[in-house]
């Protein structure tokens, strides 16, 4: 199948975002791909915004099943998060799991007046009541197919597929 | 090898000692320590992995500091931790170390941190329970202390950043230390080019060369140019005069000082397990010096023990 063009979707992510943020506002990226986008946005936003990083590994559901898998850097929310209005931000949204661990987190550091959900694909998959207020496009794929986002050769952004079996 | 730390997929699931150890299971662990660190500058220290788990510090041996921090890396992954001064109850009603084990295991404790003056005890224990049982050393006679070796290693790669152009120096009672022991096996692993040991014959174990170590009697030289300096509790209980004349006679041979330490190069760190013996293996100041990551060390044991905790913990069979 043809996958959506990455660069094209984190644009209109970028000026939905951008409609909406204020000086309370503080961005999160979900690692890796998130924290790939909130970068890649970072300097276009029409002010200085303060942001942070997540990595949820160590709030998973399925530490019991599949072990701890650290493969990206530490959590940092340097910032005060208390009252303020939090945009997390993912690549790709399917059942819900991670944003729960995330969302977990994040209570662990203060007490957001906030959160929104602003992620490029919405796979329909959601097994829980959360669901992202921002998305750029909705795909359905196989389960066990896993969408990506990486960097080719030319530094863009571009979708893969991969197989997996979990 | 038989290796009883690893199961039959090669993933860690007890930590006995340091030999055994790949280079990639070591940084596995210092680089997941890493992440933990972090949790503990948070305000709420804790993350949920290990919640309804049963932690229990199995001490045969007296420890103040080792206990308490695995307590406290315990509790801050969320385990129900539950302390047993063996030495102080069953053990002198006379049960033996596999009944009491056994007895924690029928109230469905999940991982056991064992600390006794036996050298092996860990390993004897580890081979004799149930594949979802995680066994942690946390000391063994002279043997091994595992976690010790490998916060220590943590340490000097926090200030050090590589472990491949260094020289270590480890000062004092090697004979019955299993400090050392860890850290000379940790050390060599992450490629350490240069361990030094540094004490008087009587201290040293035989054919200590053959662990990979250069050996220096005379302090002033074996600290010529290192960059970690590791210094080691002499135990009171040797200064009886059999191994040793008096704590004065050690300090004035063998403790640092400041004029020895500017031996050592100008950046160098030093390091002390604990619990220190002021005045008879290190001076006071050189204790409290800018260049003393002893308080540190303490700070990254809690990391490093949760690490070790969450990869036993999340290694299923």
């Amino acid at each position: 199948m043809n996958l959506p063009n990455a660069e094209n979707l984190i644009e209109s992510l970028k000026n939905k975002i951008n409609a909406i943020i204020d000086s309370n506002t503080v961005l999160i990226g979900v690692q890796r791909g998130g924290e790939l986008i909130l970068q890649k946005i970072l300097p276009d936003l029409k002010e200085p915004i303060a942001t942070g990083s997540i990595n949820a590994s160590f709030y998973r559901d399925d530490f019991s099943s599949r072990g701890l898998k650290i493969k990206n850097t530490p959590s940092k929310i340097d910032t005060e998060i208390d009252g303020k209005n939090i945009i997390l931000i993912d690549d790709v949204f399917s059942t819900g799991r991670t944003v729960r661990a995330a969302m977990n987190e994040i209570f662990d550091y203060g007490r957001p007046s906030k959160i929104i959900l602003a992620v490029l694909i919405d796979r329909n998959e959601q097994e829980l009541p959360i669901a992202p207020q921002i998305y750029i496009e909705k795909i359905n794929l196989p389960k066990n197919q896993h969408l990506e986002l990486v960097f080719d050769k030319n530094k863009k952004f571009i979708f893969q597929l991969k197989e997996s079996n979990v | 090898m038989f290796n009883p730390q690893l199961n039959e997929k090669g993933n860690l699931n007890h930590l006995l000692s340091i030999e055994g150890l790949s280079k990639e299971k070591i940084l596995q662990i210092l680089d997941t320590a890493e992440s933990f660190l972090k949790i503990g500058e948070r305000d709420v220290k804790k993350v949920p992995i290990l919640r309804g788990k049963t932690v229990c510090n199995v001490f045969f041996e007296n420890s103040t500091r080792t206990r308490t921090t695995f307590e406290i890396a315990a509790k801050r992954l969320s385990a129900d931790v539950i302390n047993l001064n063996v030495a102080t109850s069953s053990q002198s009603k006379g049960e033996t170390i596999l009944d009491t084990i056994n007895n924690l295991i029928a109230m469905n404790a999940d991982i056991f941190v064992v600390r006794h003056s036996s050298s092996g005890a860990a390993h004897f224990i580890a081979s004799h329970v149930k594949p979802n049982i995680h066994i942690i050393n946390a000391g063994d006679g002279n043997h091994s202390h595992p976690t010790q070796g490998l916060l220590d290693a943590f340490t000097i790669r926090k200030y050090k950043t590589n472990f491949n152009n260094l020289k270590v120096a480890i000062v004092g009672d090697i004979l019955h230390s299993r400090v050392a022991r860890s850290n000379i096996h940790a050390l060599n692993i992450l490629g350490v080019p240069e361990i030094r040991v540094i004490a008087p014959k009587t201290l040293l174990p035989y054919e200590v060369e053959k662990l990979g170590v250069h050996v220096f009697h005379d302090i002033d030289k074996g600290l010529k140019d290192v960059d970690v300096i590791m210094m080691l509790r002499v135990q009171n209980e040797r200064m009886d005069g059999v191994m040793l004349p008096s704590q004065e006679e050690y300090f004035k041979t063998y403790g640092l000082n400041q004029s020895r330490l500017n031996l050592a190069k100008k950046e160098a760190i030093v390091m002390h397990p604990g619990p220190m013996n002021r005045g008879v293996e290190i001076d006071s100041a050189v204790a409290d010096s800018e260049q003393s990551v002893i308080l540190p060390q303490v700070t990254f044991g809690i990391a490093v023990r949760m690490s070790v905790m969450a990869i036993l913990a999340g290694q299923y069979s």
